[in-house]
């Protein structure tokens, strides 16, 4: 992987580092204060923060604007964008706005169908009409055209290339799990640079599939960053294994925060052993964190997996 | 066929208030086949509007009659007679079909009392289940036959997303198939797993409504 772009976290990667992202996800109303104090918090422990957009189809602030609030606060963001809402025009007219206000790394994502947003207390838009004109894929192979090529998807010139270090998901553990290791591939063939995946609690499964992808190569061609979401109960984790797809959590993991005495204090040691037994499989280059409006405790959870300071490149 | 689902009654009743003569008509075709809207759809309607009327101290006449096809000039042409009778229609064939006749009488009120809502298949006795969104560029034979346009809840060309269920169900429906982990099997079975990583590339959507309403033109079948 040659450095393309210049993000901090393309050369945090490409000089060997063990990358760390982290998610920020913006508050459902206007307020930059929410972000700028999230981005207090969290300053130092990651090399880049992906802002989530419209995450789990609930209305959020989007996550154009708190990128460029976190790049405005001296931290780099990750811009996270669906397909979900946006057709091919919308897309890449908010790439290019993006681009200019200095966002530089992008992930493409599916996202949650807008039925997923009416869940638990919140209404979300269920009646939503849903776009999907691209394809998460197709919205990565934009971004290389936009990059490489310096076209739109329609082959105009967009004058001079607009770069992006390009990210993309990865569930390896939902049906067709075989499969899956494929459609990986078809996502760094479109121009995947680096990979945030499903959250990771079955360090076995995830690591045999991981190993597939590392025998055909596909860990030298991209950078793969193996998600962790920090827990916060035995309920939480099991209602993830039985509700969220592709993460799957052991008996054994729930029974342990279960049992504990300090189901706080658990979490962090299973959040920090989580980092450290992902770190040492073949091919995975990083880690993005997690910890669903509970940011706070991620210092202390870098710290201890001895991911601090970050490099300074 | 074109599927469809009675609207609640009471949607229906709010519209026929203030009127004395009803014609209920249905569809013996599409409308027919999924239990929506053919003749004993019609006599049933039609009776349960005239209770429900009578019950808001609004008593209506209601005739009714079941064309062979709703969408056809040659058939509506049957309601010349019946209609003259009428202040307002309550058609339960087809958004085609609703549309067909009040072009055909538009000096009367045609209400819908189906909502449509997919070209679909009988999966069994009572279940229907969506094939097709008339997209205007068929591409089935890069997925194995089975359509990733109408059955997969976001479209995708290149799935299956991260959404899967353990069982193979949709993220969005634990009753549906998740259509990609269908297209994954059908193409594994008959050993061309290799078809799927092709990329497939952004659809061209402008051969269906996405282009603007479509019109189809034949000029050998023109007089
Ligand atoms: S690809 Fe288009 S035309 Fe073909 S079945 Fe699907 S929606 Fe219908
Ligand atoms: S789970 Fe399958 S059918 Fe449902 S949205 Fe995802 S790919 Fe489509």
């Amino acid at each position: 992987m040659k450095a393309k772009i210049g993000t901090n976290l393309e050369k945090v990667l490409q000089a060997g580092h063990f990358a760390v992202t982290v998610e920020v996800g913006p508050p459902r109303g206007g307020n930059p204060e929410v972000i700028k104090k999230k981005a207090g918090i969290l300053r130092g422990i990651a090399d880049a923060y992906n802002v989530t957009d419209n995450q789990t189809a609930v209305v959020r602030m989007s996550s154009l604007a708190g990128a460029k609030i976190l790049y405005d606060e001296g931290l780099e963001p990750v811009m996270q964008m669906t397909v979900r809402d946006r057709n091919r025009l919308a897309l890449q007219s908010d790439l290019l706005g993006a681009w200019a206000l200095g966002i530089r790394n992008c992930l493409c994502l599916s996202g949650d169908h807008q039925k997923a947003g009416a869940g638990g207390k919140l209404k979300g838009h269920p009646g939503a009409k849903n776009v999907y004109d691209l394809d998460s894929v197709q919205l990565i192979s934009v971004l290389k055209g936009l990059r490489d090529e310096g076209f739109q998807l329609s082959g105009d010139s967009v004058e001079q290339p607009v770069p992006f270090f390009i990210g993309a998901a990865w569930t390896p553990l939902s049906p067709p799990e075989d499969f899956r290791v494929l459609r990986l591939a078809k996502k760094i063939e479109a121009g995947a640079d680096f990979i945030q995946t499903q959250a990771v609690f079955d360090v076995q499964r995830f690591k045999q599939a991981v190993e597939k992808a590392h025998e055909m190569g596909l860990t030298e061609k991209t950078a793969i960053l193996a998600g962790i979401i920090v827990p916060r109960s035995a309920g939480m984790l099991k209602y993830m294994n039985n509700n969220v797809p592709g993460v799957e959590v052991p008996k054994e993991l729930i029974h342990r925060l279960r049992e504990a005495k300090d189901v706080q204090d658990e979490a962090f040691k299973v959040s920090v052993e989580l980092i450290e037994s992902v770190r040492s499989i073949p091919g995975i280059k990083g880690v993005h964190l997690q910890a669903i409006e509970a940011e706070e405790i991620l210092p202390s959870i870098v710290e201890k997996a001895k991911l601090l300071p970050r490099p300074k490149i | 066929m074109i599927i469809g689902e009675w609207k609640p009654i009471s949607e229906i009743i709010a519209k026929l208030l203030g009127y004395k003569k009803l014609l209920v008509v249905g569809c013996a075709t599409c409308m027919a086949e999924c239990a929506a809207g053919g003749e004993k759809e019609v006599e049933t309607l039609a009776p349960l509007l005239k209770m429900a009327m009578q019950k808001n101290g609004q008593p209506i006449d209601i005739i009714t009659k079941t064309l062979e096809r709703q969408c056809e000039e040659e058939f509506i042409e049957e309601l010349t007679p019946m209609a003259p009778k009428v202040e307002v229609i309550i058609s339960i064939a087809c958004g085609i079909g609703v549309q067909a006749v009040a072009e055909r009488f538009p000096e009367i009120e045609v209400y819908p009392g189906v909502n449509t809502t997919s070209l679909a298949v009988r999966e069994e006795p009572g279940l229907w289940a969506a094939r097709c969104e008339a997209c205007g560029d068929c591409i089935l034979s890069e997925t194995f036959g089975l359509c990733p346009i109408a059955r997969c809840a976001k479209g995708l060309l290149n799935g299956p997303c991260g959404g899967t269920r353990k069982d193979g169900k949709c993220e969005v429906n634990e009753e549906v198939d998740c259509v990609w982990d269908l297209i994954v099997e059908r193409a594994r079975a008959r050993g061309r797993l290799k078809d799927l990583l092709k990329i497939r590339k952004a659809k061209e959507w402008s051969n269906s409504r996405h282009g603007g309403p479509k019109r189809m033109l034949r000029e050998d079948l023109r007089v």
